[in-house]
C-alpha cells in the first residue's frame, strides 16, 4: 500500500516561534560499570529537539546512540548531566505516560492478538473497553493493518509486526515518538514501503519522532535533523539541518540535495571513527 | 503490504507426508512393546523354575507350561497378570474391596487433592521468589532441602503425626503428595515467572504499569508453558506420593495398600496387576494434563 495524501503537519508551518523544546539535554554522560572496567556510553552530551521535530541519531554500532534514547525515556540512568522531557525529568515523563517507544523488534506479546497487543498501554492506563476498541481500530488503519486484528503475532510478516508495535506506541496518544531502529531486522524493499508509511503518519500526526539507525538514506528521508554520533565514548560530532521539502518521494534519493546531505552525513561518520583510531 | 505470511492451510502431500510419519511412529511403538513381552515372557520359565511349587519329574514340556500358570510365581506371565487386572475391574463390583477400581480411585482421589494443593503451593511460592528478592536465597535452600529427604522416611512421620490429631484417610496421603509434587510447580514456575525477556518488560516500565500489571499481562501468561511442564511431572509423582502415604497405614485401600498386601501374602499377580493400574493412571493423568495443555495454549494463540 502507498500513502499519497500529504496533509501538513500543525507543527510543520505554525513557524519557529510557537516551537518549545520537548527535549532539552546538558551535558549529559553515562557510564556504565563492567567486569572489565567502566564502558563510557555517552559522553557530555548537549541537545535540544523542539516540537514537531524528525531526528535521526545516526552512528556505527556502540556509539551510544540507543543509550541517549533509553535515557530519555528513563529505562537507564545518567551517570552526570540534565535531561528534560517535556519541561520535566525523564522519570516524570514515564510516569506521565508521554512517550511511546518503538523497539528494534515488534516485542508483541506472542499469547496476544494484534488488537489485544494494541490495546495492552490502554488497558494499562485504565482505558474503558469501548475506547480501547475505538483507538485500536483507529491507529490499526493508521499503520494500515486493518483486517488483522484477530490475528496473533506470528500470522504476521516481520513488517507488518513492526507496523503493530507501531500502532500500540500511538495508541495511548503520546505527543512524543522514540523509536529505536524499528527498522533495522527488515529488508530494503520492505524498509522503503515503512519509511514512506512513516513519513506519511508524521506528517498526519504532527508528533516529535526521536529515530535511532544506521541507515544513512533512512537518516536523510525521514529527518528534519540529523544527530551523528561516534563511539566510545559517545558523542555528538555533527547536527545537520536536513530542510529538505516536506513532501520527500523515494527518487528524491537521487537529487543534488538528497546526495549532498548523505555526502555529510557520511563524512561524519568517517570523521569520528578516525578520531576513534 | 504483504499478505502471504498468512497462515498457508496445510497442502494435501503435507498430509499424506504426515500420515505416514504416524504410522511409522505406530510401528515403531508396536515394536518396542512386542520386544518387551517377548523378553518377559522368556524371563518367566528361569525365573519360575526352582520354585517348590512347580511339578517334578514330568516332561519338560508339562513343566515349562506349568510355569506360566503357577498361583503365586516369582515372575508371573503378562496373560496372568491381564487376565487379574480383567477380573478385579469388570468382573468384580466396584465398590467391593476386591475390586481394583475401589483402590485406584481412593489413590486417584488423594492424588488429584494433593495435586492441586501442590501445585497451588508451588504457584505460591514461585510468586514468593521472584517477587520478594531475599526470599530467593533465604527460602530456595530450604525448599531444595525438603526434596532431599527420604519420602518413605516422612510419610509414616506425616501419617502418624496427622492420625494423633484424628486426621486418616484422605487428607495425609494428600499431604504428602502436595509435599512430593509442589517442587517440580516452584521450580518450573520461577523460571517461568522470569522468562520475559529484557524488551518486553523495557515495554511495561515505558507504559509505566505497576507491579502487579506487569505480572499479570505479562509474567503470569509468559509462564504457562512453563506451568504445563511442571504439572505433568507434578502429577506423576503425586501419584506416587498417595501410594506410598497408603504403604505405613497398615494395607486398608488404595493401590498402595493392594502392593502391600500381595507382597504380604506372595501374591505376585496381585502386586503386578496393581503396578499395572497405577502406572495406566499415572498416564492417563499426564494425558489429561497434556490435553488441558493443548486446549489453553490453543486458546492462547499458540501456533496450531
Amino acid at each position: 500500500m502507498t500513502v499519497t495524501t500529504v496533509a501538513q503537519a500543525p507543527g510543520q508551518d505554525a513557524g519557529l516561534a510557537s516551537r518549545r523544546p520537548v527535549i532539552a539535554v546538558e551535558g549529559l554522560s553515562l557510564t556504565f560499570d563492567t567486569a572489565d572496567g567502566p564502558v563510557y556510553a555517552l559522553s557530555n552530551v548537549d541537545l535540544t529537539v523542539e516540537e514537531g521535530e524528525f531526528v535521526s541519531f545516526i552512528g556505527p554500532s556502540g556509539c551510544g546512540k540507543t543509550t541517549l534514547l533509553r535515557v530519555l525515556a528513563d529505562l537507564e540512568s545518567a551517570t552526570s548531566g540534565s535531561a528534560r522531557v517535556n519541561g520535566v525529568s525523564p522519570e516524570e515523563a514515564r510516569l506521565g505516560r508521554q512517550y511511546g517507544y518503538v523497539f528494534q523488534a515488534p516485542a508483541l506479546y506472542p499469547w496476544r492478538t494484534v488488537e489485544k497487543n494494541v490495546t495492552l498501554p490502554l488497558e494499562i492506563m485504565g482505558y474503558p473497553a469501548s475506547e480501547r476498541r475505538e483507538r485500536a481500530k483507529r491507529n490499526l488503519e493508521l499503520v494500515n493493518l486493518t483486517g488483522f486484528e484477530g490475528k496473533y503475532p506470528w500470522q504476521l510478516s516481520g513488517g507488518m509486526q513492526q507496523r503493530a508495535s507501531i500502532a500500540r506506541a500511538l495508541s495511548f496518544d503520546p505527543k512524543l515518538l522514540f523509536m529505536d531502529e524499528p527498522f533495522g531486522a527488515l529488508d530494503e524493499i520492505v524498509r522503503d514501503k515503512l519509511n514512506d508509511q512513516l513519513l506519511a503518519l508524521w506528517r498526519k500526526t504532527g508528533k516529535t519522532v526521536l529515530f535511532v539507525t544506521h541507515s544513512i538514506p533512512e537518516a536523510v528521508y525521514l529527518s528534519t535533523r540529523i544527530v551523528v554520533m561516534s563511539p566510545r565514548p559517545g558523542r555528538i560530532i555533527d547536527t545537520i539541518d536536513c530542510n529538505l521539502p516536506a513532501h520527500r518521494t523515494l527518487d528524491m534519493r537521487e537529487t543534488p540535495e538528497f546526495l549532498a546531505i548523505a555526502q555529510r552525513v557520511r563524512d561524519g561518520l568517517r570523521a569520528g571513527h578516525s578520531y576513534d583510531d | 503490504m504483504t499478505t502471504e505470511a498468512l497462515a498457508l492451510p496445510r497442502s494435501r502431500a503435507g498430509g499424506r507426508i504426515a500420515a505416514g510419519i504416524a504410522q511409522s511412529k505406530a510401528v515403531a511403538v508396536l515394536a518396542i512393546v512386542a520386544l518387551i513381552v517377548l523378553a518377559w515372557y522368556a524371563a518367566v520359565y528361569p525365573m519360575n523354575a526352582d520354585l517348590p511349587s512347580m511339578p517334578k519329574e514330568v516332561p519338560f514340556a508339562e513343566r515349562f507350561a506349568a510355569a506360566y500358570a503357577l498361583d503365586r510365581p516369582v515372575l508371573p506371565a503378562p496373560h496372568q497378570v491381564i487376565a487379574e487386572l480383567w477380573k478385579t475391574t469388570v468382573e468384580t463390583r466396584a465398590t467391593s474391596p476386591r475390586s481394583l477400581l475401589f483402590h485406584g480411585w481412593v489413590t486417584l482421589s488423594s492424588t488429584l487433592v494433593g495435586f492441586a494443593l501442590g501445585s497451588l503451593l508451588g504457584i505460591v511460592l514461585a510468586i514468593g521468589i521472584v517477587s520478594v528478592k531475599p526470599l530467593e536465597k533465604s527460602l530456595l535452600p530450604w525448599i531444595i532441602a525438603s526434596q532431599t529427604i527420604p519420602i518413605l522416611a516422612v510419610a509414616p512421620i506425616v501419617i502418624v503425626v496427622l492420625g494423633s490429631i484424628g486426621l486418616t484417610g484422605l487428607v495425609p496421603k494428600a499431604i504428602i503428595s502436595m509435599y512430593l509434587c509442589f517442587f517440580p510447580v516452584t521450580i518450573g514456575m520461577v523460571k517461568g515467572f522470569t522468562s520475559p525477556d529484557t524488551m518486553q518488560l523495557d515495554l511495561m516500565r515505558t507504559y509505566s504499569a505497576s507491579g502487579l500489571q506487569t505480572f499479570a499481562k505479562l509474567r503470569w501468561p509468559a509462564s504457562v508453558p512453563f506451568l504445563f511442564a511442571s504439572l505433568k511431572v507434578a502429577v506423576a509423582i503425586s501419584l506416587v506420593g498417595a501410594i506410598v502415604g497408603e504403604l505405613p497405614t497398615g494395607a486398608q485401600a488404595g493401590l498402595g495398600a493392594r502392593l502391600l498386601s500381595g507382597s504380604y501374602y506372595g501374591q505376585t499377580v496381585q502386586i503386578w496387576s496393581a503396578l499395572f493400574a497405577s502406572s495406566i493412571l499415572a498416564s492417563g493423568l499426564v494425558l489429561a494434563v497434556a490435553l488441558i495443555e493443548r486446549v489453553t495454549m490453543r486458546l492462547m494463540g499458540a501456533r496450531p
